[in-house]
């Protein structure tokens, strides 16, 4: 979809940077180096992503979160994140919205993880108007009780990022390699992942969801599209990312040490 | 009235709190602060390290903290850690520059000490300064209490 080429006069700028189907460890590397290293705004769109992944947050404990022996088993990817919160399992079905902004972007929010989920739920809100009840509860995007959003930040002293995975269809079979969590939403209330979560795709097509998020990011700033090719990763920069993957080795030990 | 008023200013004396606050943030007096709300409390050469109560109460619950390697360089301003809390990591930056010479491995157990005992217990590292002149770029506790209040009235 084209941005409008009407020059929304003082709002802040923010890059636009579209992928589809880009590695999730490839997209995080970019999001961690763009947060630390440049001092524009970005609002970035992933649409899905092509092996299934599981990506765990900052502090996440390999064996209180995830079944390691099917995962070892099956070779599934496992990464863990420099944000924030909790364990996801993701593929293609997946589409990533992330915003990284310098503090003043948003006028009159400060930059801590309550007023931060505060403002990307109004943004949300005004994607899914009318739709599917769609609320921030207990920090998770949900449609009445069903959680369709998992959510996770990360704050520097004068930036942060907000990042997203929506899902807008998944494989039940690849659920089965998370556990249930032990810090969980009180209104999960104890339900599996089938019966907690649910898929966008029941109320919302996929570019849809897109374009409105991206209409929605253009009322409070002024969006440009980024060329793919200008994004510098790899060895040429001197950032190295935190964002990796886990070895086999380190999750056989986490099974071993029970953590 | 006054009675209360030179009790309640005792108290305060008595345990250090600054009577500059509003609301429910504590600022000791004997402190420096930085304005990404970390603490610093200096003993001769050594700096003791960690966040105020504003930034733990916005923060919410901290459910892991990121320490450091002893022996690591930090600089005035930079990061060194983080913490964790709402599914969020937030930078710990330190107020001065030196050597860190000590971490308190206390909060790898129990991280929530950085919410319920800001100011001691939730220490986060102890440092080895090379520049005491630093710290003349930090804020007192009045002035502290001062932008803490600026801040949270603007939004």
């Amino acid at each position: 979809m084209p941005i409008p080429q009407t020059r929304n006069i003082g709002l802040p700028m923010m890059n636009l940077l579209r992928f589809k189907g880009l590695p999730i460890l490839q997209q995080l590397h970019i999001e961690e180096q763009l947060l630390r290293t440049s001092s524009e705004n970005w609002c970035i769109i992933n649409d899905g992503t092509n092996d299934p992944t599981i990506v765990m947050g900052v502090s996440g404990k390999p064996a209180e979160l995830l079944e390691i022996e099917s995962v070892l088993r099956d070779q599934v990817p496992v990464i863990r994140r420099f944000t924030g919160g909790g364990t996801v399992i993701v593929d293609c079905g997946t589409i990533f919205a992330t915003f990284i902004c310098n503090k003043e972007a948003v006028p009159d929010l400060q930059p801590y993880p309550r007023p931060i989920m505060s403002w990307s739920s109004l943004l949300y809100g005004k994607v899914f108007q009318g739709i599917g009840d769609f609320h921030l509860r207990e920090n998770d995007y949900v449609f009445g009780n069903h959680k369709f959003g998992g959510n996770a930040q990360s704050i520097t002293k004068s930036r942060w990022i907000h990042h997203t995975s929506f899902l807008w269809d998944f494989d039940v079979r690849n659920m089965t390699y998370l556990k249930l969590p032990k810090r969980a939403p009180e209104y999960r209330s104890a339900r599996g992942h089938l019966d907690f979560i649910c898929c966008m795709k029941d109320y919302m097509p996929r570019s849809t969801f897109i374009n409105k998020t991206v209409e929605a990011t253009g009322t409070q700033f002024s969006l440009r599209s980024y060329p793919l090719e200008a994004i510098e990763t790899g060895s040429e920069t001197e950032f190295y990312p935190s964002t990796r993957f886990l070895t086999d080795e380190e999750l056989e030990a986490a099974a071993a040490a029970g953590q | 009235m006054a009675s209360r008023m030179l009790w309640a200013s005792r108290a305060a004396s008595y345990l250090r709190i600054s009577m500059f606050h509003r609301g429910f943030s504590t600022v000791l007096n004997d402190l420096k602060y930085a304005d990404s709300h970390e603490w610093v409390k200096v003993n001769g050469n050594s700096a003791t390290i960690g966040i105020t109560d504003h930034a733990q109460d916005h923060l919410g619950d901290v459910v892991y903290v990121e320490l450091p390697e002893v022996g690591a360089t930090v600089k005035q301003g930079g990061s060194f850690g983080a913490v964790e809390s709402v599914k969020a990591t937030s930078d710990v930056n330190s107020p001065v520059s030196g050597k860190v010479v000590e971490v308190n491995e206390e909060l790898s157990n129990s991280p929530a000490l950085v919410n319920s005992s800001p100011y001691e217990n939730g220490w986060i590292i102890k440092v080895e300064m090379n520049d005491a002149g630093e710290l003349k770029n930090l804020m007192g506790s009045e002035e502290y209490s001062k932008f803490c209040e600026e801040e949270d009235s603007k939004h």
